[in-house]
């Protein structure tokens, strides 16, 4: 195994042009783990350590762009504001420890369907900020997994950024898992409102082959609080529509049995954790619309 | 002496630090800082590192083994495969030699030992072992009763020549041992209720947080200094030197860093192969497991099916109990035998029953080996019992407590096999404390900025703020056995000495006890203190060069080696006494007539009067005793009737759990989990405190996470990692309340009693029965996942 440490972003992208089959590593908490337990043999290792940028972020007017390899820890601590899925979703990471050397960029490039990041992701709406030496480009976060443990990247592409969308509205993320701290998923769920496009936005971890969005069970809500007129008279969600919504978000899993749990139980989960994260996200909008009725 | 081998441990202390204050740790700094060596800590100059190969299939035969390309690789000094053994010896185990060092022919478990590498660097170890070949040719599983007693099962093992193989009605099952007493036919008649369950218990590991670990430096003379961390150096010793085939002499043990036991170290891993590959290469061998190694490099708890049948009167009155107990021990007997023996004896409970019928059997398949673990046998058992009384007492509209208290035995009871019990039995007190105890107050996780997720089930996974949670709150009492059990001569040696060293009087204790974070090395000091009215005592580092300590396992060390050194101290003070009066008995009639004491580095008299100063007493002299000590000896069960007085001594431990659960997505938070025990006399209070609480954590685990799973199908381990055999961390870790009592067992030292299992037994049962108050479901298996508890 060869060990690759690249001095700037130019020449990450001139090795990995050159050694198409080099593993990046950054905060080491996936790849280190399969290296110790000899389930990797890569046969180069590119240690993304020395390039600055991919540590910092930027707010910009409706997006955050977030460097790949922003650890857990500083979402948590600087963006709980702008990126409140993602900083809940953050908190879940593992342990202190590995949220102070893991970051999205990990998470988007091993693709597990488990990695906690995602549901927050695709509930925000994001894109990744792929490049190589042939040029960048960004993937919509929708179009981004492509299987299990795959992802839409080239072969000679390395993740530089998340852009992800601003929260205009609450969001909330949830997962199961056998253990009060320090677990990997059972399933995961990710909500976030967007009042200023009138939608509802869902990512589901752990409970199909990729993570997914519960296409369904969003164009039903997004249709069913339209006619109800409820982002204007700010009333509380029926409880059938919750429930239907629930349910939506259960049929759009494909989860299997494992070790873990079983598939029948992810997809119970996963509809009470929908139903669960709808209500808080639309106590809290319903609160902020009164709110600023008040002020106004 | 290699870097990171043991070192003696000074601990001075005043004139204080006897029995029965709460004393920290001497090595307790160094573990919390990271600076304790431990086992996987130790380097030798021109060392090798060992690597095993293991079986990735359960149960196969072996076609071929091909060492050519493992050999060839740059680096590799050594390749042995069973044909390399250099004995008659190829086999070890604890109670039965049924355990190949390497594997002959048939590969019997998923991950078993078949071939191994020495090499200059532990990763070309690691790929050398990789291009070893071995053609395997798979054989039908045994997986359960079912299969290994089917009328075509094949036999795990054939030939069977061990003490057990006369009496089972089966050669897939190891050991059989029934406990029968009265009638219970007759008993049955008398029932107003009977309750049957049946019950699983599923597989849990020690988890030990210091991979297997030790190394092998061969030595001028022709034998071999092995450092290893271990449980019991001499049962290691006496398997270790006939594979190896040298005198015990020529094969010297030392303890290195243990980073936690829990009967997982009582059998061999590595060093067996660390000693073969050092003695083949000539080199010091360096062997660590790594986590997913350590997985299958140890024995796991029995899992169990436990089939019960209770009956009562009206009145609240046990009639009867009969039970069956099937305990899986996997392809290899360890210390299945003696597990059985828990099993079964500990059947019924720290109840009065005189109508008893219990079969407990242990099984060979091809599934992990199943031994030691904290609670040996008596874990299962108190699972299944304590459900099981709680059952009863629902049928009959009592109390559970209530229940537990008209059927709790105390001093004088007759245990289910004969044996009286001649030493305090506070069960219905235990009860009483923890059902006293005020309950922690209600929703907890309501603040003025909302839910905090940490109180609620889920934690900072954030599933609930606090809708669907239910709170249930239940109850369990359980009985331990202290020592080695059924006629085991199971003494332990102690060396002490006592001079004078820089004008201080020092004590020094020399014993092979494994310190395995139990806090012998804390207690031992404590004792001659107490004993010897000294301030500094030297621990010496546990070795095989003093005589054997015997396990540290079955709560026993504080117990057997603790009274070894008492009892060495003591007659270390005679020759004190001795010499004193030889010296200075002319200058005043007390040293003739008075009782004399060894206080504050002085002879005094029992009156306070100081008679000479230990200083002048020794002199230049040392005075030196090694001694070996027992305690009362036990007699092995009868094999049809299961009488027999074959227990030293009964511990019992009570808890409360009050648990709040998410009925909608099956997940627990265990709010608190009070525990009362009674430990005879504390020496420490501080580590009794650190066992009960420890205890009582590793019992909630097996009840909500832990669990190994293996694949029914193929008899494959489906989670060899801490990424999916989670154990609790402090956030699922509650408060824990504990209430200690010292009720002196006359029969020991000090009235002591063991502590570090019990709390392990009732804590499970508890945390259940307050699932089932929360839920309302059966619940007959342990661990309990979501899916047993929401939307299966």
């Amino acid at each position: 195994m060869d060990f690759l440490r690249p001095a700037s972003w130019e020449e990450a992208l001139a090795a990995k042009a050159e050694h198409p089959t080099a593993v990046p590593i950054a905060g080491g908490t996936d790849v280190m783990v399969e290296i110790n337990f000899d389930q990797r043999r890569p046969d180069y290792l590119m240690d993304l350590g020395r390039i600055g940028d991919l540590y910092e972020w930027e707010v910009g007017e409706d997006s955050v762009r977030l460097g790949a390899s922003v650890p857990y820890t500083r979402i948590m601590e600087n963006l709980r504001t702008e990126l409140p899925g993602l900083a809940l979703a953050s908190h879940t990471v593992a342990s202190p420890q590995i949220r102070n050397r893991g970051g999205v960029g990990g998470n988007l490039g091993t693709a597990s369907p488990a990695g906690d990041a995602h549901p927050a992701l695709l509930a925000a709406g994001a894109e990744v900020e792929a490049e190589s030496v042939r040029g960048s480009r960004r993937i919509l976060i929708d179009a981004f997994y492509t299987g299990v443990k795959r992802n839409a990247l080239a072969p000679d592409e390395l993740i530089r950024a998340v852009h992800i969308k601003k929260a205009d509205g609450p969001q909330q993320f949830s997962k199961v898992g056998t253990r009060n701290a320090m677990v990997i998923a059972v399933c995961a769920f990710g909500l976030a409102l967007h009042p200023g496009t009138r939608t509802v936005r869902t990512g589901i971890g752990s409970a199909a082959p990729t993570p997914i969005r519960a296409a369904a069970a969003e164009e039903f809500l997004n249709a069913a609080l339209d006619e109800g007129g409820f982002w204007d008279n700010g009333k509380i969600i029926t409880p059938s529509i919750a429930r239907q919504f629930a349910d939506l978000c259960s049929a759009a899993c494909n989860p299997i049995d494992d070790v873990r749990g079983t598939a029948s139980y992810r997809r119970h989960a996963v509809g009470v954790m929908a139903r669960r994260t709808l209500t808080w996200t639309w106590e809290s909008y319903r609160g902020t619309a009164h709110a600023s009725e008040g002020v106004a | 002496m290699p870097n990171g081998a043991p070192t003696k441990i000074t601990q001075a202390s005043g004139t204080k630090g006897g029995i029965g204050e709460s004393m920290l740790r001497p090595d307790g700094t160094l573990k919390v800082t990271g600076e304790f060596a431990y086992g996987s800590d130790m380097w030798h100059e021109d060392m090798l590192w060992g690597q095993i190969l293991r079986s990735p299939v359960a149960h196969a035969e072996i076609v071929s083994i091909d060492t050519g390309e493992a050999l060839a690789v740059p680096g590799v000094y050594a390749v042995m495969t069973y044909d390399d053994l250099p004995t008659e010896v190829k086999n070890y185990g604890l109670e039965i030699q049924d355990t190949p060092v390497l594997a002959h022919g048939k590969v019997r478990h998923h991950g078993e030992p078949v071939a191994m590498v020495a090499a200059d660097h532990p990763e070309t170890a690691r790929r050398a072992a990789a291009k070893i070949k071995v053609e395997y040719r798979d054989l039908p599983v045994i997986t359960d009763e079912a299969s290994a007693l089917a009328p075509d099962a094949i036999l795990v093992h054939e030939n069977r020549t061990d003490d057990h193989a006369a009496h089972v009605p089966h050669p897939n099952i190891v050991h059989r041992q029934p406990i029968v007493r009265g009638d219970v036919a007759e008993a049955r008649r008398r029932a107003d209720v009977i309750v049957e369950g049946e019950y699983v218990f599923g597989m849990q590991d020690q988890a030990f947080l210091g991979p297997e670990s030790g190394l092998a430096v061969p030595a001028e003379d022709g034998g071999v200094d092995l450092y290893v961390a271990t449980q019991w150096l001499h049962a290691d010793l006496r398997q270790i030197a006939p594979v190896l085939g040298l005198p015990e002499d020529k094969v010297r043990l030392t303890l290195a860093g243990v980073g936690g036991a829990f009967g997982g170290r009582e059998d061999l891993s590595m060093q067996i192969h660390a000693c073969l590959l050092a003695l083949r290469t000539g080199k010091p061998v360096k062997i660590v497991y790594n986590r997913f190694e350590s997985f299958f490099g140890h024995v796991h708890r029995h899992p169990a099916k436990l089939y019960y049948e209770h009956g009562a009167t009206k009145d609240g009155k046990l009639t009867h109990v009969k039970g069956r107990i099937v305990l899986d021990g996997g392809a290899y007997a360890s210390s299945s035998p003696a597990v059985v023996g828990n099993a079964a004896s500990l059947g019924v409970g720290p109840y009065d029953v005189d109508d008893v019928e219990i079969e407990a059997i242990g099984l060979y398949t091809n599934n992990p080996p199943c031994g030691a673990m904290r609670g040996f046998g008596a874990v299962q058992a108190c699972f299944a019992y304590e459900a099981q009384m709680d059952k009863v007492a629902g049928e009959l509209g009592m109390d559970p407590v209530e229940f537990r208290r008209r059927n709790a035995m105390s001093q004088g009871s007759v245990m289910p096999t004969g044996q009286i019990v001649d030493s305090p039995a506070p069960v219905a007190e235990l009860l009483r404390r923890v059902k006293a105890l005020p309950m922690p107050p209600e929703r907890q996780w309501e603040s003025s900025e909302g839910a905090d997720v940490r109180q609620l089930p889920g934690g900072l996974s954030n599933t609930t703020h606090g809708e669907g949670v239910v709170r249930g709150v239940g109850y369990a009492v359980g009985i331990k056995n202290v020592g080695f059990s059924e006629g085991f001569d199971d003494y332990s040696t102690a060396k002490v000495r006592m001079e004078v060293v820089a004008g201080e009087p020092v004590a020094s204790v020399h014993t092979a006890m494994a310190e395995v974070g139990q806090g012998g090395v804390t207690v031992h000091a404590q004792i001659a203190r107490t004993e010897l009215g000294v301030a500094q005592v030297t621990i010496h580092p546990a070795d095989t060069q003093v005589g054997s300590a015997g396990s540290t396992s079955a709560s026993r060390q504080t117990y057997v080696t603790g009274g070894a050194v008492k009892n060495a101290c003591e007659l270390v003070r005679e020759k004190v006494l001795e010499m004193g009066r030889r010296r200075f008995g002319s200058y005043h009639p007390a040293w003739a007539t008075a009782e004399l004491l060894l206080e504050g580095g002085k002879v005094v008299t029992d009156g306070g009067e100081v008679l000479a100063d230990l200083v002048d007493v020794l002199g230049d002299e040392a005075v030196e005793v090694e001694q070996e000590w027992r305690h009362r000896p036990t007699e092995p069960f009868d094999l049809r009737t299961g009488q027999g007085n074959g227990h030293v001594q009964y511990s019992f431990a009570a808890h409360r759990a009050v648990v709040e659960v998410d009925t909608e997505l099956g997940l627990v938070k265990v709010v608190e989990l009070a525990c009362a025990q009674d430990v005879g006399k504390a020496l420490n209070p501080l580590s009794v405190l650190g066992q009960i609480q420890g205890g009582t954590t590793q019992g909630l685990g097996i009840a909500v996470m832990e669990e190994i799973v293996v694949d029914p199908r193929t008899a494959k381990v489906k989670n060899p990692s801490f990424t999916d055999y989670l154990i609790p961390t402090i956030l699922d870790t509650p408060t824990i309340p504990v209430d200690v009592l010292e009720l002196a067992d006359e029969h020991a030292p000090y009235g002591l009693r063991g502590v570090g299992e019990a709390p392990t037994l009732s804590s499970t049962p508890a945390v259940l029965a307050a699932i089932r108050d929360a839920t309302g479901l059966e619940l007959n298996r342990t661990p309990v996942r979501p899916e047993h508890l929401a939307g299966a």
